[in-house]
């Protein structure tokens, strides 16, 4: 038997198949059977660095010399609506930062409050999801010292925060900017609200009055323009279900990898 | 009559010898699999960020080293691919390909990520999950490699194999496409077993122990990652080579597979028996 192969066959042969194998892969990507399977992979990452880290170890802390020249701001920069353009007016005297959900006594604080709680600084690194990497340093009230100030009902597993910028415009809102963690995130030592970046008062491309920090996962996380945390026992009621703006539209909602 | 054996005289005969384990096929074969869905989606998700850095930090304002970017060129642009100092135009190629016929802003083209649209959650998810089996598929092969003796049986070389005549010689040989015959094709020939192991015991480790600095949970738990690369933009970048490393790797063996019996070592990497013409008087002599 001989194959006889043209140049012009071969040709035609491998750009079906590579033209087969590319609109394949496609297909497997948005099979949601395939996804279901490829999700377990989240599952076991989660479970292992939480397996190797029962001591809470804290995220590398930096000193003044590592500090990034420019730290890059991403996402929103400058929240669009009349209520957060007021409250920047104001220099955020009438921000209120809202605490409630399942907790025993929910709280209205202001930046006075905040910064009258002790505080904690940290020279750490934000790690972008796209894959760059910027040293700050962040000044905040400790997010564990707000949650006993509110107490914690039974129940409770996760810390939901509710931000002032939409990210993605939509007429029903959903396109709003939420996160959340879960306990044990949110009482780590170094998951702070900060008001401070670098020395200064947060600037509003870094999310002004209140950011989340919490260290140990990709920026997408660190919440900016924070104006509500929530205390809930399950975040599938909440826009797309799955914890957090960037999370509904695909990404981890354990971003420690 | 006497036997042309009798007369010890040297009778070529084909002959077939289990060469592969089950271990060894298995995991070979599973690698192949996960290094290829590891490098696409790898490359989905340096397209997200193509610049990089040396040292803990690096963002848009820094300095990066290596860059695979487009620039505007009248009404077209251009792909411009940088490393240090170096432009080199990779239009068509790098930093600018074609998308649904149009010349599209793209580090790597659509052809070679996962999937072949930009879409960096649905490439980080291929990625980790490709990465648990590549992981827990290199731990089983390690294991067996350990228990089973195949990397001091096959792979470690012997003392005759690393004197500098024979290395000379091998790498003489191999520049001409010349490759072992006889009862010498029984055993890998040491340049084969040295990069083997390079890949084995260096790159491949490497590749892992990088990946994981890039993570900011695993740097909490382990520190010393950040100590050992320099930082997490040393890591990504150290990744990139690594991979890089691996992909010559491939083509290099892909190459040997095929000028060296193509279906011979095919065969052989399937159903585990590779087949040598050797020396029949030899053989009784034996």
């Amino acid at each position: 038997m001989k194959f006889n192969v043209t140049r012009r066959r071969f040709l035609i042969g491998s750009s079906v198949a590579a033209t087969g194998l590319l609109t394949g892969c496609d297909a497997l990507v948005e099979n949601s059977s395939v996804n279901d399977i490829l999700q377990k992979g989240e599952a076991l990452t989660m479970g292992a660095q939480r397996l190797l880290m029962p001591h809470e170890p804290l995220a590398r802390e930096f000193t003044e010399a590592d500090l990034s020249p420019t730290f890059k701001a991403n996402g929103t920069q400058m929240p669009d609506s009349e209520d957060y353009a007021r409250l920047l007016e104001g220099n955020f005297a009438d921000w209120r930062l809202v605490v409630n959900g399942m907790v025993r006594t929910p709280l209205s604080l202001s930046l006075a409050d905040l910064k009258a709680m002790p505080s904690r600084t940290q020279i750490t690194r934000h790690d972008c999801v796209e894959g760059w990497s910027a040293i700050g340093k962040w000044t905040g009230v400790p997010l564990g010292l707000v949650l006993q100030k509110a107490g914690i009902a039974p129940g409770a597993r996760y810390a939901v925060f509710h931000c002032a910028d939409e990210y993605e415009k939509s007429l029903d809102g959903s396109g709003v900017y939420y996160e959340s963690i879960d306990l044990v995130d949110a009482y780590h030592p170094q998951t702070i609200l900060s008001y401070n970046m670098n020395g200064k008062d947060l600037e509003v491309a870094h999310g002004a009055p209140l950011r989340l920090r919490v260290e140990r996962q990709l920026g997408y996380k660190h919440a900016k323009y924070v104006m509500h945390i929530e205390l809930v026992d399950s975040f599938k009621t909440l826009w797309g279900g799955k914890g957090g703006f960037w999370e509904d539209r695909g990404y981890e909602w354990y971003a420690g990898i | 009559m006497t036997s042309v054996t009798d007369h010890g005289t040297a009778h070529p005969k084909k002959i077939r010898f289990y060469r592969h384990s089950v271990a060894v096929r298995l995991t070979h074969w599973l690698n192949v699999i996960c290094l290829s869905f590891l490098l696409m989606s790898g490359l989905q998700i340096f397209n997200a960020h193509p610049d990089l850095y040396w040292g803990q930090y690096g963002a848009d304002a820094d300095h990066s080293f290596i860059s695979i970017g487009a620039v505007t060129d009248g009404d077209s642009i251009k792909g411009i691919t940088r490393i240090g100092s170096v432009s080199i135009p990779t239009t068509g190629v790098l930093g600018a390909s074609t998308v649904d016929g149009e010349l599209t802003p793209r580090a790597f083209p659509s052809w070679i990520t996962i999937p072949s649209y930009q879409d960096l959650a649905a490439g980080r998810r291929w990625h980790f999950f490709f990465a648990w089996f590549f992981v827990i598929n290199g731990f089983v092969y390690l294991l067996y490699g350990l228990i089973a003796g195949h990397f001091k049986r096959d792979l470690v070389p012997t003392k005759d194999q690393l004197t500098p005549a024979h290395l000379a010689h091998e790498i003489s040989e191999h520049a001409r496409l010349r490759f072992p015959k006889g009862e010498e094709a029984r055993r890998y020939n040491s340049l084969q077993k040295l990069t083997y192991m390079a890949v084995i015991f260096v790159i491949l480790p490497l590749m892992v122990l990088t990946g994981l600095t890039m993570s900011p949970g695993f740097d909490s738990i382990f520190p010393w990652l950040l100590d050992i690369f320099g930082g997490r933009q040393s890591a990504r970048t150290i990744h990139f080579i690594t991979a890089s490393l691996i992909v010559a790797f491939v083509v290099v063996h892909l190459v040997m597979v095929l000028v060296s019996g193509v279906w011979n070592n095919l065969r052989s990497m399937i159903t585990g028996y590779y087949g040598l013409t050797i020396d029949a008087g030899k053989e009784t002599n034996k």
